[in-house]
């Protein structure tokens, strides 16, 4: 904890990992060798911060005497880790760096599914954002114009999905009420925010039909 | 269907969720295998861009899950990703550079890739330069560094800032692993640190910053351009004030200079990242006055009321910081704190709660109490640690409020956790048990409760031998009986080793409780572990004899010698066979652990390594000094003293001496350290004139002392025989040495020298130095074992002094014995005190003193002292008087 042994260093970031709802990875990264080297301890710690912190939205949490800032979004959890010496804000300001250029490349749609389907735009974004534990760039901006990558508007998993399925009105339906999440983030893009889930379901029907 | 058709199109197709089965991910139950088969249409022409990007994001994505990848394997879907740089996709050329870092480590051969990535990295493309720096850089070593060379330097001084940036932090990577070749690149970081991008200012800092960090000079230039020149980028400004506050810790100058008030200046920075970096920088700093404090803390004061969580955690945590050192400097902040107590983030909750502890009023405390413990389950350990710290200063602070605490504390030892919170409310209880005598049997209830179901042994061996220490003294030790043979039922070996211990205790000091324990005892001699049996058959037969000298010895007090020091004398014993038995006198005596307060109770990474006997300070010098041939017929060191300046601060040569005393000698070691660069000095010796019956006899030189490597003579000083009493002399030194001039830069001397000498300050021996420390656990049954043969008593005045702490601080100092029953601390607003020291005169006899003061206009002081032979007792009766 003694401050005075923090030596003057660009390497601010310590680990960055995204976990879904249930806590599993979608993507992770450790930059310092001697945090977790091997693939056990990483998920054991993954596992605990989780548990942890999917409860409540505190933004920030000290766990194994490591400094973990946090947001979370539909069913995704971003995490930037630190040591306890560095100063939050700079892992703040990793976080919402991350957040915002992916929210920009998914089109604000910033949940787990659309993530998947654009997860080398995902890799090449936290890739520009941190090298090796150093803060490469803060701004979303300016990474998105680096990363220069456009969502690919039919992306290979649906077309082979496509091909094997016949997609029929009714098994759309069933599938809606089955797949909550997908309630919850879709019907508020497509039908704009602002009626009741009900009403969503009613119109729903009615445009279908 | 007649949806309606945003501007999000594409998510009308993935507007089918459930159709893919299972959680929608398009990469479970992803087979390695199959991927890699698939990533043999990496060879297909022409190349089909989009299906090879997907299947490059699966690699990456099967490497981040952790699955293993052989080398073969790997370096074959590594060799197949090289054709696809032919392709002009540009996602799927970032995509290679991700998958040829990835596979750096996995795939042989990856230099393959240079010639791609060198051209891409000087090529028109700027999207692919930087990217492909980083790429290079991490596949290339030292040795294949020189050639890319000329490609990075230009890179560096790019005006492209992410190239610029790339090469930077790239170079910053390769310090470490080529840092002769980097460090050539110096004069283009610094042209890149004047750059108008913000990021790349931060970078060129970094990098210039690890290149001259060990030439403090460079550095102070570095740090002085850059604060007036002013930079754009908070986080360079963070890693200016990082730099500025080591450079201000390392010179340990005052405060007033330039670099302090850069970094307070950077409290009026208008990013709030840069302001909060200067205040925790000047908050850290050591002795740092109330003054200089309070712009930093008022700042602090601004971020409690943030809206950013981040932000507001920051702040407390460093307020939180300030207040152990410097409570008053936070009770401006109370009113902002208390708003901070119900924070819905807990870990600021916490924090908030526990600075208040430090900070406000005793009347405060119930209050904060009863807060924190309605969300204490909700927090994390390491937070929880932190609470368990806060009580723990609490208690020394008011100790009225010990009931109050005592009953949280047992109400947390209930509650989950893992070892180290447990053993920080252990840890707390005990010592609030030592400062409380009238909390005592509370708390002893509380852990006698907490090892009936306790899963760490070190927590259960360290109450049960409290609960031996302890037990025995209070009203009713009959009830703890109970608990610690429980523990001989039912627990692990170690623990039951420490049961039998406790219980021997017992019936070494209570009586009526004696005949119980015999059968309690007899019990135990039946356990199936050879430790337990031992020490039951061994305390069995020492309780049998019913002597209260024996019960001393063995049952309280146990051995005083060094461990080690134990270890190798018995070694040395089987080494070389002889008829007399062992003497227990030719041990060095183990020197008595120094009470430490600790100060800095921040949440810390707790250490996950266990803790290690590590051998004490005297048996490193026991070893040192055993080395030396002129010195092996000495036997034992008996003491080693502290270091004692000889030399002013700041002076040609710096001399430090300590005192080793052995049973009828002493040995002076002087550590010397030579700071004149331009000299060398050889054939150094310390002479010593005594004052007293003392005999010098023999000098041993420290042969050479080059510029700044310390070096040590010795002096070897007879004690007189034949006036045991002669315990103090005051001895006049002067260093005699041959000076040789010596060319500064190489160290090279000249040939010829001349005699020398610099006077030092003279050498006090009193009588401390005769005496070694041992802590008797149980002072009374020591008292008695050693007897009233050679009892002395005399009164004196000591008219100098007001208080009895002083007193008891001036006592303890002069004769250099261990206070033992915690009787150093003297109660607030008593005017009588008794004060009981242990320790063992030169010669390996015991001696006890017990004194008891009284305070009426200066102090009253009675002092009796016990020994084993009748000259020691004169001896520090004389030197008292």
């Amino acid at each position: 904890m003694d401050y005075a042994t923090l030596e003057p260093s660009l390497y601010t970031v310590k680990a960055v990992f995204i976990l879904d709802n249930d806590g599993n990875r979608l993507l992770s990264k450790y930059y310092d060798p001697e945090l977790y080297p091997s693939m056990k301890e990483q998920k054991n710690f993954e596992r605990n911060v989780f548990n942890k912190t999917h409860k409540a939205d505190n933004e920030i949490a000290f766990l194994e005497g490591m400094t973990v800032v946090y947001k979370s979004s539909i069913d995704l959890f971003f995490y930037v880790v630190g040591s306890p010496q560095e100063n939050e804000l700079m892992l703040v300001a990793v976080l919402s760096c991350l957040f915002e250029s992916l929210s920009q490349i998914l089109r604000k749609n910033v949940e787990r599914r659309c993530l998947l389907d654009n997860m080398e735009g995902v890799f090449l974004i936290v890739d520009e954002i941190i090298d090796g534990g150093v803060i490469l760039e803060s701004d979303p901006q300016q990474v998105l114009q680096k990363v220069n990558y456009r969502v690919d508007e039919n992306p290979l998993s649906e077309q082979s999905v496509a091909q094997k399925h016949t997609v029929g009105v009714l098994s759309y339906l069933t599938c809606l009420v089955q797949s909550k999440t997908y309630l919850s983030c879709c019907y508020w893009r497509r039908f704009g925010q602002g009626e009741t889930k009900a009403e969503q379901t009613e119109l729903y029907y009615r445009t279908s039909n | 269907m007649e949806l309606k058709q945003g501007p999000n199109s594409r998510h009308s197709h993935t507007g089918f969720p459930g159709v893919t089965g299972n959680g929608s991910n398009p990469f479970q139950h992803l087979e390695k295998s199959a991927v890699l088969q698939e990533a043999r249409i990496f060879n297909e022409t022409p190349i089909n861009p989009r299906r090879c990007l997907h299947i490059l994001t699966k690699i990456i994505y099967l490497l981040n899950q952790g699955e293993h990848f052989g080398t073969t394997e790997a370096t074959e879907a590594f060799f197949a990703m090289t054709r696809l740089f032919q392709s002009n996709d540009q996602t799927l050329r970032r995509m290679c550079y991700l998958t040829i870092k990835e596979m750096a480590n996995i795939s042989e051969d990856v230099i393959i890739v240079t010639s791609s990535l060198t051209k891409d990295m000087t090529g028109k493309e700027d999207v692919y330069r930087g990217p492909a720096i980083r790429a290079l850089c991490r596949i290339t070593d030292s040795t294949m560094l020189q050639a890319i060379e000329r490609y990075m330097k230009q890179a560096i001084v790019d005006k492209v800032p992410s190239v610029s940036s790339s090469a930077l932090v790239s170079s910053l990577h390769m310090v470490k692993r080529s840092y002769d070749v980097v460090k050539r690149w110096v004069n283009e970081a610094q042209e890149a640190a004047s750059s108008d991008n913000i990021m790349v200012q931060y970078h060129a800092l970094g990098l210039l910053y690890h290149l001259r960090k060990n030439d403090r000079l460079a550095v102070t230039k570095m740090l002085n351009k850059f604060t007036k020149s002013g930079l754009k980028s908070p986080f360079a400004y963070c890693m200016l004030i990082r730099i500025a506050s080591k450079l201000l810790d390392e010179t340990e100058g005052g405060h007033d200079s330039p670099l302090f008030d850069f970094i307070e200046s950077c409290l009026r920075n208008k990013n709030e990242m840069v302001v909060y970096e200067a205040a925790s920088a000047i908050v850290h700093m050591p002795n740092c006055t109330a003054r200089e404090l309070a712009p930093a803390v008022s700042v602090l004061q601004l971020f409690c009321s943030s809206p950013k969580a981040a932000l507001r955690y920051a702040a407390v945590r460093t307020l939180n910081k300030v207040a152990m050192k410097h409570p008053s400097a936070v009770t401006a902040c109370n009113l902002d704190l208390e708003n901070l107590i119900t924070d819905s983030n807990r870990s600021i909750a916490t924090l908030a709660i526990t600075t208040l502890l430090k900070t406000g009023s005793e009347s405060s405390v119930d209050r904060l109490m009863k807060q924190i413990s309605s969300f204490v389950s909700e927090i994390s350990d390491e937070f929880k640690v932190v609470v368990v710290q806060a009580i723990s200063s609490l208690c020394q602070k008011y100790p009225r409020k010990h009931s109050v605490m005592m009953n949280f504390l047992s109400n947390m030892l209930r509650d989950d956790g893992g070892f180290e919170y447990k053993r920080a409310i252990v840890d707390c209880i005990i010592s609030i048990i030592e400062e409380n005598p009238e909390s005592k049997e509370t708390g002893l209830a509380h852990l006698c409760e907490f090892i009936e179901d306790c899963e760490h042994t070190v927590l259960a061996t360290k109450i049960l031998h409290l609960l031996g220490k302890e037990g025995p003294r209070t009203p009713q030790p009959s009830k703890y009986i109970r608990f610690i043979f429980n523990r001989v039922v039912l627990e692990s070996e170690a623990v039951r080793a420490a049961a039998v211990s406790a219980l021997a205790k017992f019936g070494a000091q209570n009586d009526d409780l004696l005949p119980s324990v015999l059968v309690l005892m007899q019990r135990c001699m039946m356990d199936s572990d050879d430790e337990v049996r031992d020490r039951a058959t061994f305390y069995m037969n020492v309780l049998q004899q019913k002597q209260k000298a024996l019960n001393a010895a063995y049952i309280f007090n146990g051995l005083s010698v060094s461990i080690p020091g134990l270890e190798k004398s018995l070694h040395q014993y089987t080494l070389e066979p002889s008829e007399k038995p062992f003497d227990m006198k030719s041990v060095p005596l183990a020197t008595a652990p120094i009470t430490e307060h600790k100060t800095d109770m921040a949440p810390i990474a707790t250490s996950k390594l266990p803790e290690k006997l590590a051998p004490s300070r005297q048996d490193i010098y026991q070893e040192q000094l055993a080395a030396i041939p002129e010195f092996q017929a000495l036997g034992p060191l008996f003491k080693s003293s502290e270091q004692v300046q000889l030399t002013e601060a700041e002076t040609e040569y710096v001399v430090r001496c300590i005192k080793h005393t052995f049973a009828r000698h002493m040995v002076f070691q002087f550590d010397c350290t030579n700071t004149l660069n331009d000299q060398l000095l050889q054939k150094v010796v310390v002479q010593m004139e005594p004052s007293e019956s003392y005999e010098v006899t023999n000098y041993i030189p420290a042969t050479s002392l080059p510029y700044s490597q310390p070096g040590s003579c010795y002096t070897l000083v007879q004690l007189p025989d034949d006036d045991p009493t002669a315990v103090s002399c005051t001895f006049s030194c002067t260093m005699k040495y041959l000076v040789k001039d010596c060319d500064p830069n190489t160290g090279e001397p000249d040939d010829d020298g001349y005699d020398d000498e610099y006077v030092l300050e003279d050498l006090e021996v009193t009588v401390a130095d005769h005496i070694q420390k041992v802590l008797k656990a149980n002072f009374g049954a020591a008292w008695e074992e050693v007897g009233d043969e050679f009892e002395k008593e005399e009164t004196f005045a000591l008219a100098s002094v007001q208080t009895l702490d002083e007193a008891v601080g001036n006592i303890i100092s002069f004769l250099g014995m261990q206070p033992c029953e915690r009787s150093d601390k003297v109660p607030e607003n008593k005017n009588s005190h008794v004060l009981f020291l242990a320790g063992v005169f030169r010669g390996c006899h015991d001696v006890l003193v017990r004194a008891r003061l009284a305070l009426a206009d200066g102090v009253t002081m009675q002092v009796t002292v016990r020994s084993s032979e009748e000259t020691v007792v004169d001896v520090i009766l004389a030197s008292v008087g």
